[in-house]
């Protein structure tokens, strides 16, 4: 099994979970998180002074899925997160050692 | 004997509500401003004065300011209101000048302006403070430098009074003695850790400027208030007031344009604050045109005045000294141009209506003098509470910011682990 963690946009993020869902997933995990990459942050000026923000708000999506689906899965992602603009995000693929489900028990791709 | 007219009375009441109201508009107007860590403590500085400078001010400080011991200080005669429910006047208030109201209304006008002038001073010393040190601070302040001051230029006893020169309802009294405590107070105890090289941006400018609406409505009452009547003076400083807030806003904003590219809400917010700070001095002696150049003068002048901090390395957190030290001097020295004695025959005339040059010296005078006396004292008080009970939070407190480190709250909770 594999974990796929996206950072997108957060105005995608509706796109993305819909495009997900359509593509079959059963569960994703979503957190706002900040950070930087090529794109870099903005200037906030107050009473004329200037401050420069690195960090820029993005969105994390995490999906856990089996390894047949992975390449399908990111596929989608970078289908519904694209904007073609700077700053669009990154996606990548880690292994799982193990993965269960709390009410039953259930490993692997049962609990999926 | 004046009869006491209802009318200006019920003027006067109203009026101290309003001013009242402007302290939780203060603090409002900073705590915006202040990063989220350090906003109860900056309410609270505010909140605080109303609670002990309320205390003391009818236990003594009126007294001290309102009492008949002659041109620098008044006495003990008041203390603790004695006399003042069936007193018919104060010392000096006799021909024009004789109230007619109640004199307790008088008290507890003036009260209110006792309250919100020290909590001034609280935006240039933000994020840094410790509160038992404050308080203390506070106490002595309000009587060692408000009480004499207010006695020298709002009494008709009192030397700045009698000289001639002019202030409506506090240009010197209250923002030029607050601005410059500020100052003295930030030469004690220091820059915030981190500063001017870390961002110290605002965490809520809607705070900010919901704060500016409250002052600004309280204005209302803190300057046509002064008129101490429901007159003709009156509706003349209550439209002063507004239009000078007015013209501030927007040469404040054009300026920021201009230098920075944005017309900001913060901008908006500081520069309407600038206006009504000008406007304090002037705002029963002059006519509404000259009340618009004030203002625009103020909202200009100001907004350059920020850079001052960091070209002389101070840090006046939140700009006391650009908005209400500069602006109080503004205010008070165009007043020597701009006062006519059409408006208010009370007043006299300044250079621009036939006056010569008699009151602008008597308003350098008032100025410096407010300067020199509030500047030296207020720096000898805080040096004294720094040397004892300690002025300033451990650095460590100041990291975890006042909320948590002096009063053990935290202003938000969203979001995160549950606790």
């Amino acid at each position: 099994m594999k974990l796929i963690t996206a950072i997108v946009k957060p105005f995608k993020l509706d796109e993305v979970k819909a495009a997900l869902q359509e593509a079959g997933i059963e569960g994703m995990t979503a957190s706002e998180v900040q950070g930087f990459g090529r794109q870099r942050g903005h200037t906030e000026v107050y009473r004329g002074a200037e401050y420069t923000v690195d960090f820029v708000p993005k969105v994390k999506v995490e999906i856990v899925a089996n390894d047949a689906d992975v390449a399908r899965l990111v596929e989608v992602i970078v289908r519904s997160a694209h904007t073609d603009k700077i700053g669009d995000g990154k996606i990548w693929v880690t292994d799982v050692e193990s993965f269960t489900r709390i009410r039953t028990g259930e490993q692997g791709a049962d609990a999926l | 004997m004046t009869e006491i007219d209802t009318g200006n009375t019920a003027w006067v009441l109203a009026s101290a509500a309003l001013v009242l109201f402007m302290t939780p508009g203060l603090a409002f107007f900073y705590s915006g401003m202040v990063r989220s860590k350090h906003v109860l403590g900056m309410l609270m500085q505010n909140f605080f004065s109303m609670g002990l400078v309320s205390v003391l001010w009818v236990l003594v400080g009126f007294s001290l300011a309102f009492g008949d011991g002659g041109g620098w200080i008044g006495n003990f005669d008041f203390a603790g209101l004695k006399d003042l429910a069936t007193i018919e006047n104060l010392p000096g208030y006799t021909g024009d000048f004789a109230l007619s109201i109640p004199v307790l209304a008088f008290v507890a006008y003036q009260m209110m302006f006792a309250i919100i002038t020290p909590a001034l001073i609280t935006g240039a010393t933000a994020d840094r403070l410790k509160f038992a040190g404050y308080t203390a601070f506070l106490a002595l302040w309000l009587l060692l430098v408000y009480s004499p001051v207010a006695h020298w230029v709002f009494s008709p006893n009192g030397w700045l009074f009698k000289r001639g020169a002019l202030d409506f309802a506090g240009g010197t009294v209250v923002h030029i003695n607050a601005g410059i405590a500020a100052l003295a107070v930030i030469l004690v105890v220091g820059k915030r850790r981190g500063w001017p090289r870390e961002a110290m941006p605002p965490h809520s400018l809607p705070l900010t400027l919901l704060g500016t609406g409250i002052l600004w409505f309280g204005w209302f009452g803190f300057n046509a208030g002064s008129a101490l009547g429901a007159n003709a003076l009156a509706a003349q400083a209550l439209i002063n007031t507004h239009m000078a807030a007015a013209a501030a806003m927007l040469g404040w904003l054009v300026v920021e344009r201009i230098k920075g590219g944005h017309a900001t809400t913060l901008g908006a917010a500081s520069g309407a604050v600038a206006g009504l700070v000008a406007i304090t001095p002037c705002a029963g002696f002059v006519g509404g045109i000259a009340a618009l150049a004030i203002g625009a003068v103020a909202g200009i002048v100001c907004f350059l005045a920020i850079q001052l901090k960091f070209k002389l390395g101070y840090d006046d957190s939140l700009d006391v000294i650009a908005v209400h030290l500069v602006g109080g001097i503004v205010g008070s020295l165009l007043l020597g141009l701009f006062a006519d004695t059409a408006v208010n025959g009370l007043g006299a005339d300044g250079v621009f209506f036939g006056g010569g040059s008699t009151l602008l010296v008597d308003q350098l005078v008032a100025v410096g003098a407010t300067i020199l006396f509030s500047g030296v004292v207020s720096f000898v008080l805080a040096k004294l509470v720094d040397l004892t009970i300690g002025l300033r939070v451990t650095p460590e407190q100041e990291a975890e910011g006042l909320d948590l480190s002096q009063h053990a709250e935290v202003a938000y909770q969203f979001g995160g682990v549950p606790r």
